[in-house]
């Protein structure tokens, strides 16, 4: 608790920081732009019984930086951003906010999309108004949010009507219609084809981009990751193995040679680190 | 062009008022068999009297308010016995469904009672009540109880326990929870709880009005037997399978009204 605390106003007053959360912040290039939440996280330690998934996370995102975490299944990843949207209480360790943090400041979208089947797809996204969802605008807000994702016209329908990538973007409307200020996504688009997720990674970049919340996005698709992520996390073994900083402008083209080759530079972290397992 | 368009809509328009009727068909042409063996003399009338004769017999019963009367007070008990059975199934259901401690408690009784056959309890229900209304009352509810209890608990159990984690992240409260999630969740299994408890509540009712009663339906199939009507035997049974039948499409029609968002309700 008391580190929580001070970790608060050190984000405030610029004192008594330490290296990582400095080494964050002076790499990071548009901090002034957004409205997103800045996080801090110490000594982060996660166990299920006697196997510990995080051992020990020091990590900082500044306020709207786009942070994709990859790494192999079981290595800790998704673990992780669950504890960061709260899902899970960490064994030890502590994650802070730059700022006061309201329940609906933080979303999750699932790789499912999890959607009331009984529910029509604007009741769906009205579910994402949390306490709000009563207030008398809940209609507006909600169709708004529905056309920001391009399915304005599908307000009416029965989620079993849409196709995997209709449903993932009701839950990403669901998900924004409350305007969060972290928006933690566990592989959405996994489950997606290759032209859906196209589509989908080109929308997320765009409200990321109107909405400017701080997004994290779990993925073990590393084109994915180094596509739309401003920094790529690489966890192994429960620990953060790299960090790198992707510092290619946007709009980035798909397929362009400096894309291709922080890929395939991260791709070799990922396979080295599975060769040599740790003893 | 506009020829070969407009053909497929005609033929979907049709399809709907042809698939009204197609269900009939089977019944209708087993009366009409019916009734050919009879005026044949294939099947001689005291073995089984011609669809004409039951149709002659329930029309002087409809007359003397015979039928209607019996008809009525099968209804009635049938109906009460369902509401206090099911509801008090429903009410286990639920309990156990969302409380570990309930369902530890009361769950391990029920699955034992639930082995007894309730009819089986028959000759102690009329030594407990004699003929009167509760004896039927009794037996009915406990038919119709075991099946809305192991359905609805089974519903509550079976809920995706993904949409409950992301109702709770999305700020739902216990009561938006179990109203928005966990019940429609539910629902469709309740529902095949329902339609097993109609057809209980038909058999266990039938069985103790032929047994213990002086009104009901059994009784008239009962009472028409000691005299030899053959034709009203018939027409009694004629009348459980309509009454079944009118049951389970009420229940289905309650079905579609609920469950239209499922995928199997939906028609396009």
């Amino acid at each position: 608790m008391q580190e929580t605390l001070r970790i608060r106003t050190a984000d405030a007053e610029v004192v008594e920081r330490p290296d990582f959360v400095e080494k964050a912040r002076r790499t990071w290039r548009s901090p002034e732009l957004s409205r997103g939440l800045s996080l801090t996280i110490r000594s982060l330690r996660k166990s299920f019984g006697d196997n510990e998934v995080l051992r020990g996370i020091d990590l900082h995102i500044p306020a709207g930086q786009f942070v994709a975490i990859v790494g192999q299944s079981g290595c800790g990843k998704s673990t992780l951003l669950r504890l960061i949207a709260g899902l899970e209480a960490a064994t030890a360790g502590t994650i802070s906010f730059g700022e006061e943090v309201r329940a609906a400041d933080i979303r999750v979208m699932f790789q499912e999309p999890r959607l009331l089947p009984w529910a029509r797809v604007l009741g769906n996204v009205e579910v994402g108004l949390g306490r709000e969802r009563n207030s008398p605008d809940a209609q507006a807000r909600a169709a708004k949010a529905l056309d920001e994702v391009g399915l304005g016209d599908k307000r009416g329908q029965w989620p079993a009507t849409l196709s995997g990538g209709q449903k993932q973007r009701v839950a990403l409307a669901r998900a924004l219609v409350s305007h969060p200020r972290v928006l933690a996504l566990d592989e959405p688009l996994g489950a997606l084809d290759a032209l859906t997720r196209i589509s989908m990674q080109q929308l997320l970049e765009q409200v990321w981009r109107d909405q400017s919340f701080t997004a994290i996005l779990v993925t073990h698709d590393v084109a994915e990751a180094v596509a739309l992520a401003d920094r790529v996390l690489v966890i192994d073994d429960g620990q953060i193995a790299h960090d790198v900083d992707i510092a290619i402008p946007r709009p980035r083209r798909r397929g362009s040679a400096d894309l291709a080759a922080l890929e395939g530079s991260i791709l070799r972290h990922l396979l080295k680190s599975s060769d040599d397992p740790p003893v | 062009m506009s020829l070969t368009e407009s053909l497929p809509r005609v033929q979907k328009l049709r399809l709907p008022r042809a698939d009204g009727l197609i269900p009939w068909i089977v019944p209708l042409a087993i009366i009409l068999i019916w009734q050919a063996a009879s005026v044949t003399g294939f099947v001689p009338a005291r073995v089984l009297p011609a669809p004409s004769d039951v149709a002659v017999a329930g029309w002087k019963l409809l007359l003397s308010g015979e039928l209607a009367r019996n008809i009525w007070v099968s209804f009635w008990r049938a109906s009460v016995g369902f509401l206090i059975g099911g509801s008090i199934g429903f009410s286990f259901g639920l309990a156990n469904g969302l409380s570990q401690l309930s369902a530890k408690l009361t769950d391990t009784t029920l699955q034992m009672v639930r082995n007894i056959p309730h009819l089986a309890l028959i000759p102690l229900v009329i030594l407990w009540f004699g003929i009167d209304e509760s004896a039927k009352l009794f037996l009915v509810a406990l038919g119709v109880f075991f099946p809305i209890y192991l359905n609805t608990l089974h519903g509550i159990r079976t809920v995706d326990p993904q949409l409950i984690e992301m109702g709770r992240i999305y700020g739902m409260t216990d009561g938006e929870l179990f109203r928005r999630v966990i019940f429609p969740g539910a629902l469709p299994s309740i529902f095949v709880g329902l339609r097993f408890a109609l057809g209980i509540m038909w058999l266990t009712l039938i069985v103790a009005e032929t047994i213990a009663a002086s009104s009901g339906l059994g009784y008239m199939a009962m009472q028409a037997r000691e005299f030899m009507l053959i034709d009203v035997v018939v027409l009694s049974i004629l009348i459980y399978a309509l009454l079944g039948k009118l049951a389970d499409s009420a229940s289905r029609a309650l079905e579609r009204l609920t469950l239209s968002w499922h995928p199997a309700f939906q028609k396009h």
